[in-house]
């Protein structure tokens, strides 16, 4: 894509450069020169720089043309800080189910695809700047983001839960079980919303990635977190989180939580939308979605039919 | 003015026509002032009185944040920059490389990851805090915040009032020693009113820096002006919380600006000729 932009910007350049060039034998030999005398030159030199632009822009339009041709890729945008879903792997790989999705996806579509990995919270913004085409990053279909980009149907449904330290007195998930108590979330979620909506007698304290907020769950800061049950589960169940209890799930609210984590797309691109259903409902249909599951899960994360 | 008259030379005739230097110097300030037109007729147009009412308690409340974040964390630094001051400008060889060490780790690395090391460092030793009673203080995101931002600022602030004090010529020192003035009192009475007005603008640097630096608390779960923008944009993907941020930290930087030039001009009066 820079080469259409630097070819514009090399032929005038060299245009420019080359009136200037001009203008300065055109002074020194005043007044006998004999460029100055010839009728129609300033007409002449215009029309040069103007074919000159005209011929730098189509020769932009064309490379445009052949580098759009070429491009069969589809970039996907994933967070890789929210395992099991994705995740960066010490040397860097992206993997989980999300990933894993993605790729199975890709192939049904018979697309080359690519990932990106960037920060939550800029997650939405950079899609819509054209970092990459497509969010397969867990992302819950609500109707606050369905307004900035166009969701596809989900592609798994699991319900959030409340996870605490072992001592904790927290019985329930209730707002009357956690008045009073500090809660970690991470932002820019739907359990982010749910928490500072629900749980309005506690402070909910927004993280950047969940990493954070089991960090501060780990060392006292946090009296509970909130998050997807199968996050906190695999947290629970690695070494790093072993202070801590699942104190019990919380039944999903459509409003907030939507109907599940679906594949977000720029607003209007609803060619890519169809294609993506199909191929969800195809891995449904082929087995190929069950493999991946069953890879990360020992039960269905699929959820109900909604 | 002083009454000796002063050669002034003639300023160069202004020039004629249009030179490529003027007709690019008004294109850039055309260019600026598109901007401006630009970004103002953006906000108007933009503007969301429901989006206003929902989120500008909210910036308020962060702006309190950041400005007593700011104001006590520079109040503490400036306390503690004295004894860092006075040990860097001390002969004992120990004293001034403790206080070099100190100055150097906290200018020499930035504040984010000073602010990371406090807040998550520090939450790996509770047992130990527990026992010594701080873990109640490092408990609080704010107060972590507070403790790592008064430590660099004191190692900028203790810099910036060595080389005030430094910049005083010795022999001040050593008249007021002729006139049998204690050490304290020379300091006090005849250096530091020098030294301070050349510290001035250092200090208001130093205070412009740490209300834009503030904004990285944010991170650590404070809900400051930045904060507040994040979360705004967060429910309404709106680049105008941004915006808006971005124009509450001009505004204060600007009456901060405005102030330390005041003072500089009520403390200079006695050197206007």
């Amino acid at each position: 894509m820079q080469i259409p932009e630097a070819t514009v910007l090399q032929l005038l350049f060299s245009g420019k450069e080359w009136e200037y060039r001009r203008q300065r034998a055109v002074k020194k030999h005043r007044p006998q020169s004999r460029m100055e005398q010839r009728p129609g030159q300033y007409e002449r030199t215009i029309m040069r720089i103007a074919l000159r632009i005209a011929l730098a822009a189509s020769a932009a339009l064309l490379t445009l043309g052949v580098a759009q041709a070429q491009e069969k890729t589809l970039k996907i945008g994933t967070e890789g800080a929210y395992p099991p879903f994705n995740n960066l792997t010490s040397d860097g790989q992206l993997v989980g189910f999300d990933i894993d999705i993605a790729k199975a996806l890709c192939d049904e579509m018979k697309v080359k695809c690519t990932f990106v990995a960037q920060d939550w919270d800029g997650i939405i913004p950079a899609l819509q700047a054209g970092k990459f085409d497509a969010i397969v990053a867990s992302m819950s279909i609500t109707p606050e983001r369905a307004e900035k980009v166009d969701f596809t149907h989900k592609y798994y449904n699991t319900p959030p839960a409340i996870v605490a330290p072992k001592d904790s007195d927290i019985k329930g998930v209730t707002k009357e079980d956690l008045a009073g108590k500090t809660i970690g979330v991470q932002a820019a979620t739907t359990h982010f919303n749910y928490s500072s909506k629900i749980y309005t007698d506690s402070t909910v304290k927004p993280y950047p990635t969940a990493q954070e907020y089991q960090l501060d769950l780990a060392n006292g800061r946090l009296d509970a977190a909130n998050d997807d049950i199968v996050v906190l589960q695999q947290w629970l169940d690695s070494p790093d989180g072993a202070c801590c209890k699942l104190v019990g799930a919380i039944k999903p609210v459509v409003e907030i939580h939507g109907p599940g984590a679906g594949i977000a797309v720029r607003k209007g691109e609803t060619d890519l939308v169809n294609q993506f259903n199909a191929a969800i409902d195809a891995i449904r249909a082929n087995g190929k979605y069950k493999e991946i599951n069953d890879k990360y899960f020992k039960f269905d994360v699929y959820g109900g039919d909604s | 003015m002083s009454a000796t008259a002063t050669v002034v030379e003639r300023p160069p005739p202004r020039a004629q026509g249009w030179p490529r230097r003027r007709i690019i110097g008004y294109a850039l300030v055309c260019l600026w002032i598109a901007f401006g037109v630009g970004l103002v007729s953006y906000l108007v147009v933009a503007w969301n009185s429901e989006l206003f009412a929902k989120y500008a308690p909210s910036y308020l409340q962060g702006l309190g944040v950041t400005l007593s974040l700011v104001g006590i964390s520079i109040t503490l630094g400036a306390i503690l920059s004295l004894p860092v001051a006075y040990a860097r400008m001390s002969k004992n060889r120990i004293l001034s490389g403790l206080a070099y060490c100190y100055v150097y780790f906290f200018r020499g690395t930035p504040l984010l990851v000073q602010t990371f090391l406090v807040y998550y460092g520090v939450g790996s030793f509770k047992p130990q805090l527990e026992m010594v009673g701080l873990w109640g203080f490092f408990r609080e995101a704010f107060n972590c915040g507070v403790f790592a931002f008064a430590l660099n600022t004191a190692a900028y602030q203790a810099e910036i009032l060595r080389g005030a004090i430094e910049s005083v010529p010795k022999g001040q020192w050593e008249g007021a020693a002729s006139l049998g003035l204690h050490k304290l009192q020379t300091l006090w009475k005849i250096i530091l009113p020098q030294a301070l007005i050349v510290a001035l603008r250092p200090y208001g640097n130093e205070l412009i820096l740490m209300i834009k630096a503030s904004a990285i608390v944010a991170i650590i779960t404070v809900y400051d002006l930045m904060g507040m923008a994040k979360l705004a944009y967060s429910r309404t993907f709106d680049i105008q919380a941004y915006i808006w941020v971005a124009i509450v930290y001009l505004v204060i930087v600007e009456i901060l600006r405005h102030g330390i030039e005041w003072i500089e001009r009520r403390i200079t009066i006695h050197l206007k000729r």
